[in-house]
């Protein structure tokens, strides 16, 4: 004992899939178990705070960090994480991204309140009730965490020296992460624990994709049934695939479903709305301004389709805060 | 002396969660809050996004049961388009849902709430998780589990594309059908799976069913409300997890109301409390009269034993006489046993199994007609189906591009919100007597809502829980031949006797 490298397992603002995913290692999650020790996974284990507060400085050796950061105890969670480990994992979308929760970034904690606790369609709340930091009962008080403006990726908040892509990682790539770690044989600190390439040099339907895509129509799978083989964005749907980084197993587009953009974008890209934005407008298949604006009018949902995954780790960030919010 | 008991964070839960009890100078429970610090505001920053992404978007909610988002907002979608899916679409929706039905309650019941019944639920912790379950059935049984979630986890992503997240609903239909030879799997897996669920019943029949001192708590006072249920019903008022009306029984077992999801607003509204991010829901035409149970209080309760209250009945052969059996040992219907929650799991499991059998060996599912492509602008809509945890409902109005302007959820897990409350409050006056509390009695707490959240990620990771924590492993003779267990320092210490 002792010698096994101790490892922990954090969550945030995230779904559970994160925890699933680990899960989905199926029989290799014994290799896993065999070669580290588990320090602390509050969704598994007893281990509490306290535990880990007691730990020396830097004796993890690896956090796996999985959600956004929405809450003031996410904040102190990671913070200390920080303190206690050698090195810190942003683990799937939500903590490299900011994930489908960043999409919160649309708006902010006075309007979701508003939403939930003020105009819901099912709400019965005559006296206008909120949760509240503290609440004063006749037997003590209670305190919940507070419920930030914006939601922030993991490394917003702290330094984090390896990244996990995807919404959930596939087993694959968690079991090099891991492999990995153990053998020593990290890449740079920073860097994307997945192929350096876009989904496109991976797509199953590559063949079909023209070198150059004339668009002069956008649709919606609403509209229409996508075609097993063709290249989604030859189709006119969108796909975010030219501004996405590969690895994921080309899940969706096996389901005949485009891609969304889980993974983020590859190392070149700053910023992979617009990345897409700049790649899908060099493609709109005319010169003539309303005309290209008439194709442009098929993106009805921009923010929403083209940052689904990373709006908080985008040069975009958030939608402006404005006064008493 | 007054004094304060928290339980933070609670464990072999999906979510953050919280129990504070609080004792008074004799040591008695004056009261217990079950909080839950958590908040991702989805109902708001769904404004302005695209209707039929919300498939893609919503199942983020909750990566254990994804699949039933999924179900639940491409049904809503549906609606919102005024679209029905050919039939052989809904049958493969509900054939991806009938297999996540099954492995999720399968997991349950041998990771999660299992080790509570199997092993005891004051058996010192070490042994209260898998490892002691499997000392009781059999290590094959452990590969057999995980074998079999395998499989059905293939099921949903041979379909969906992914397993945690899948995508393939969409408006008016699927996005793809199996092969011919994807469904030969799909059947063969559901009969493995039928066969399963039978020998799970047995495990429990065995093990907690002829064991007087179980029995007796389950049957107890400390872990008992009597409450309304809702569930979905098909035509004949049989359990469906897919698709139907939402029926709801009082605390007598009649009926109360039996509505389409379209009307829920009608029947179900949610309280607010200043100390949970969590709201309460409750039967609007009863009233919120806090949390007490009974037929003046509109607290009602969803998930298994729920809905089979709430039913006349299972729509599968194996089910239906394992249902009589329950309702008959419990004492008739409805049944207002917290902790029998378990074994309707398992009846459920049956069913599922059962159903998914049926679905995969149709040959509609192999139709190339698996959409209906809407021709009417979008509007407003709602969608329902059973989540493991409980009756999930998604209600979106959109603009006429199909953006949404306006959601709103009722998601499973707070359909049991007050009642867990209630149940963790009565669990620890009952339990927690003149300030003596230990291990056990806390986690006999823990168990009044464990009962409530058959949550496999939970269930699945107490697989990791126990060489971590504190593990005796014994040859087949019962002798100790290896101790894992934790110093005071907090280290993990393994000793080979």
């Amino acid at each position: 004992m002792g010698k096994k490298p101790k490892v922990a397992i954090y969550w945030n603002a995230s779904c559970g899939g994160c925890e699933e995913a680990v899960v989905d290692l199926a029989e290799d999650i014994l290799k896993v178990v065999a070669a580290v020790d588990i320090i602390f996974w509050p969704v598994a284990l007893d281990f509490k705070r306290e535990d880990v507060e007691a730990m020396k400085d830097g004796s993890i050796a690896v956090s796996f960090i999985n959600g956004a950061i929405r809450t003031s105890e996410q904040k102190e969670m990671v913070e200390l994480l920080r303190k206690k480990s050698g090195l810190v994992v942003a683990f799937g979308s939500c903590a490299h991204m900011g994930g489908i929760p960043g999409l919160g970034n649309v708006t902010n904690r006075k309007e979701v309140f508003e939403r939930v606790y003020g105009t819901s369609e099912s709400l019965h709340n005559p006296e206008k009730v909120t949760p509240q930091r503290e609440t004063g009962t006749d037997v003590g008080t209670l305190t919940l965490p507070e419920f930030c403006d914006t939601v922030q990726t993991l490394d917003q908040v702290i330094d984090v020296d390896y990244y996990l892509p995807g919404c959930a990682p596939p087993p694959d790539l968690i079991m090099n992460a891991i492999n990995a770690i153990l053998e020593g044989k990290l890449p740079p600190k920073g860097t994307v624990l997945a192929p350096d390439k876009s989904l496109c040099s991976d797509c199953p339907r590559k063949e079909t994709k023209p070198d150059e895509i004339p668009i002069d129509k956008l649709t919606r799978v609403t509209d229409t049934t996508p075609d097993k083989e063709k290249c989604f964005l030859e189709q006119g749907l969108i796909c975010m695939g030219p501004a996405t980084r590969s690895g994921c197993g080309e899940r969706c587009l096996s389901a005949n479903m485009p891609c969304r953009g889980c993974f983020g974008p590859t190392t070149e890209v700053l910023d992979q709305g617009a990345a897409f934005l700049s790649a899908l407008a060099s493609n709109f298949d005319t010169k003539d301004p309303d005309e290209a604006s008439e194709i442009a009018s098929g993106v009805v949902d921009p923010i929403g389709v083209f940052y689904m995954y990373g709006l908080p780790s985008s040069l975009l960030k958030r939608v402006r805060l404005t006064e008493n919010q | 002396m007054a004094k304060r008991i928290t339980i933070d964070p609670i464990t072999r839960l999906e979510g953050h969660g919280k129990i504070e009890i609080f004792l008074d100078d004799a040591g008695d429970v004056k009261n217990a809050f079950f909080q839950i610090p958590e908040l991702r505001g989805f109902e708001k920053f769904a404004e302005g996004r695209l209707v039929e992404e919300m498939p893609r978007i919503t199942p983020k909610i909750c990566g254990v049961c994804p699949t039933a988002h999924h179900m639940a907002s491409g049904k809503t979608v549906d609606a919102v388009y005024g679209v029905t899916p050919p039939p052989a679409a809904s049958k493969i929706r509900e054939l991806v849902n009938s297999a996540f039905m099954t492995e999720d309650h399968a997991l349950h019941f041998f990771f999660l709430g299992g080790p509570d019944f199997v092993v005891g639920p004051t058996a010192p912790k070490a042994e209260r998780n898998i490892l002691g379950v499997l000392g009781k059935v059999g290590l094959e049984v452990g590969g057999k589990v995980i074998s079999m979630r395998k499989r059905l986890r293939e099921i949903i992503s041979t379909i969906g594309g992914r397993v945690i997240h899948p995508v393939c609903n969409i408006p008016g239909g699927v996005s793809r059908g199996p092969t011919k030879e994807e469904r030969d799997q799909f059947i063969a897996v559901g009969r493995d799976a039928v066969e399963f669920a039978q020998f799970a019943l047995t495990v429990f029949n065995d093990v907690v069913l002829n064991n007087k001192t179980y029995v007796d708590i389950i049957v107890g006072d400390i872990y008992k409300h009597n409450t309304y249920y809702m569930g979905l019903v098909d035509a004949n008022n049989k359990v469906n997890l897919y698709d139907g009306q939402i029926r709801v029984v009082d605390p007598d077992g009649n009926e109360f109301a039996k509505f389409p999801v379209s009307q829920y607003l009608d029947h179900i509204a949610e309280h607010v409390e200043p100390w949970s991010y969590i709201k309460f829901p409750f039967l609007k035409k009863v009233g919120w009269k806090g949390f007490v149970d009974g037929k003046d209080s509109g607290v009602y309760r969803v998930s298994p034993l729920a809905r089979l209250n709430a039913s006349e009945g299972m729509a599968t052969p194996l089910a239906q006489e394992e249902y009589e059996k329950m309702f008959s040992v419990l004492g008739g219907k409805p049944a207002h046993n917290t902790l029998a929650w378990h074994w309707a799991r398992l009846i459920e499991l049956l069913y599922s199994a059962e159903r998914l059998l049926e679905l995969a060996s149709d040959e509609e599912i192999l139709s190339d007609n698996i959409r209906t492509i809407p021709d009417k602008t979008p509007n407003e809509g709602m969608g329902v189906v059973e989540a493991p945890r409980g009756t999930l409902i998604h209600h979106y109005k959109t603009d006429e591009r199909g953006r949404v302007q306006k959601a709103n959820l009722i998601v499973a897990t707070l359909g049991n919100s007050a009642a867990m409350c209630m149940s963790v409050e009565k669990a620890a006056k009952g339990l927690i007597k003149g300030g003596k509390v230990d291990d056990g009695i806390l986690n006999m707490v823990e168990m009044a809502f464990r009962a409530y959240d058959p949550c496999m990620a939970c269930a699945t990771h107490s697989l990791l829980n126990t060489p971590l924590v504190d593990v005796v492993v014994r040859d087949p003779d019962g002798n100790e031949t290896m101790r894992i267990y934790r110093d005071d320092a907090g280290n993990v210490r393994r000793e080979k006797k």
